[in-house]
């Protein structure tokens, strides 16, 4: 049996269908993501979880037990929102103490808890600031401890990587992959970037209109896409002879498909070209290895291995 | 030039001194006067009129009902305005619109045909509920409101409450709507959430709108003086009587520096609190 099951959840807004029947199961510590582009029903799918939404239809169980008929309070859910949504007029340790004390953990035992779930995240040291004198990282980190502190039986993100700038983005991937490895929470990541949850999933819910257009490992999905829709959404795809290649799987050869570069730029450690063939324009990503590479205007043939 | 931002600003500095500092200067050096019945007023310095205040008790007594009445203006204001903007901010787009219109309606008519329907509703024998309630058999006499401390607050709240609202609203659409989600998920009850977590964000707006109301109660002219007339006396209308019915200039002078003075005071030591109670968590 596994840990979570969504079974057949559907949502609709009037006429408008968020969520088509979806199923998925989530085993006890997994790491999944929903992943898909803005309306494709994956945050709808979060707040069903969390209890915010109610379902037109379908159920969810939480270890065999019927999730819906809990109340949002009462579910045990840990969940950390996009705007992490942190109590503006408590301090950082006051907001990681509310859950336990909502929980009737009483004061040794709750001080302790809060102070093991900053350190956790790193924040020791900033426990009575507020949460206006924290960066947006420290923020993030103050609400992950929040929503970890009251050991959820499941741990929900909600894009909560999105208003970070890219380099501290990174960063926060590999530590919340860390302690969510340490802590074990079966974690649920809501995701438009499908860098992010390729980096920190075990699987990945494609989700296009509603409905789940593949659910894979992040690899399995990138080399085997079911759909074209997953294939265009996971990384860039070149479509030649009918069959989808990856950009990074075209090499320059001395024979092969003729073409023309049109364009090439440099992006550190990899060069990314834009080449004119009679199968349209090809995109082709190579490594930069310091060696010498076609430049604009040159002719060149591209090769790929047909698996 | 260091002396533009000055040059530029002095004419609007010169139009504030001539229609605020001088008059407040004059109505200062003014209270000092001796004035008689006879002889009116005479520009000398004495303590005369600031010592009669200050001693006999009806005065006292005048300030007190004035303050009393402004604070439990503001204190049902809070009470039922607070509550009013939550479910305002609440309320999905055309409603939001409407109710605010609602709200904010009764700022475009003027306060004193507002104090008079409240007359209308209530006043006298004569008064719609209170025929309504005597017909009922609820009640056998006609419930006092004219002239009563009690009118006087009712029909000041309706007039102040918006600006409270508006207040309160303002502080709340600055709070995060998955706020609450957040506390829910954490295992908070309804009841906690507003205590612990939507009233603290909108406690900086019930501050600065009871600010606002309790000033404006405090020296409020229109509704007391329809409700209250000369037998319920509040500080402003007071001052208006010394000034135009008694002619002691002097007198009302006193009362209305008073009256200024104290709201001062009240006005900077309130947000003296907000600032160090609020100041590093809202900014």
């Amino acid at each position: 049996m596994s840990f979570l099951e969504l079974d057949a959840l559907r949502k609709t807004f009037g006429a408008q269908v968020a969520v088509d029947g979806l199923s998925l199961k989530v085993q006890k510590g997994e790491f999944v993501s929903l992943l898909g582009p803005s309306g494709c029903g994956k945050t709808t799918t979060l707040q069903m979880i969390a209890g915010f939404v109610d379902p037109s239809g379908g159920a969810i169980r939480l270890e065999g037990q019927d999730l819906l008929a809990v109340k949002p309070a009462k579910r045990g859910l840990g969940i950390v929102f996009q705007s992490y949504a942190l109590f503006p007029h408590m301090t950082a340790a006051e907001n990681v103490a509310f859950g336990p004390e909502m929980q009737g953990v009483g004061g040794g035992e709750r001080a302790k808890r809060v102070a093991d779930a900053l350190e956790l995240v790193g924040l020791g040291a900033f426990a009575a600031r507020h949460p206006r004198q924290l960066s947006g990282g420290q923020q993030q980190r103050v609400a992950l401890a929040r929503a970890l502190v009251i050991r959820p039986r499941i741990l929900l993100l909600d894009e909560p990587l999105s208003n970070l700038d890219a380099k501290l983005r990174e960063e926060m991937q590999i530590e919340l992959r860390q302690i969510q490895r340490t802590v074990g929470t079966t974690t649920i990541l809501v995701t438009h970037d499908q860098a992010e949850a390729m980096a920190l999933s075990d699987r990945v819910v494609v989700m296009n209109k509603g409905r789940a257009e593949q659910i894979a490992t992040p690899l399995d999905a990138y080399e085997h896409p079911a759909t074209p829709f997953v294939a265009s959404f996971l990384g860039k795809t070149n479509l030649l002879e009918g069959s989808a290649v990856r950009p990074e799987r075209i090499a320059f050869a001395t024979s092969g498909l003729a073409g023309t570069v049109r364009t090439r730029i440099f992006q550190g450690n990899h060069w990314l070209y834009q080449v004119e063939t009679k199968s349209g324009l090809v995109t082709v990503i190579r490594q930069n290895t310091g060696e010498d590479m076609p430049g604009e205007g040159a002719a060149v043939h591209l090769a790929w291995g047909t698996r | 030039m260091k002396s533009a931002p000055y040059l530029l600003s002095l004419p609007a500095l010169l139009l504030f001194a001539a229609i605020v500092i001088v008059p407040l200067g004059m109505t200062v050096a003014l209270s000092f006067h001796d004035w008689g019945q006879y002889k009116g007023i005479e520009p000398v310095f004495i303590l005369k009129n600031w010592r009669e205040v200050f001693t006999d008790s009806y005065y006292a007594e005048m300030f007190g009902r004035t303050f009393r009445i402004a604070l439990l203006v503001t204190l049902f204001s809070a009470v039922f305005g607070a509550p009013e903007a939550y479910i305002l901010n609440r309320m999905k787009s055309p409603w939001r619109g409407i109710f605010l219109l609602v709200i904010l309606g009764p700022l475009l008519i003027s306060v004193v045909a507002r104090t008079l329907g409240w007359a209308l509703l209530f006043g006298g024998n004569a008064g719609l509920v209170n025929k309504a309630l005597t017909g009922l058999g609820l009640i056998d006499a006609p419930l006092p409101f004219m002239f009563t401390e009690t009118g006087m607050v009712v029909a000041m709240v309706h007039v102040l409450m918006p600006y409270m609202v508006l207040s309160v609203w303002a502080a709340l659409q600055r709070l995060d709507p998955q706020v609450e989600n957040a506390a829910i998920a954490l295992g908070a009850g309804p009841l906690t959430v507003m205590r612990r977590i939507v009233l603290p964000q909108a406690m900086p707006g019930i501050l600065s709108g009871a600010v606002i109301v309790f000033a404006l109660a405090a020296s409020a002219f229109a509704t007391p003086a329809i409700i209250g007339g000369r037998r319920l006396k509040v500080a402003s209308t007071l001052a208006y009587d010394e000034f135009l019915n008694t002619l002691n200039w002097p007198l009302g002078a006193v009362v209305a520096v008073l009256l200024l003075v104290a709201l001062v005071i009240i006005m900077v030591g309130a947000n003296r609190l907000v600032e160090r109670r609020y100041g590093q968590v809202f900014r």
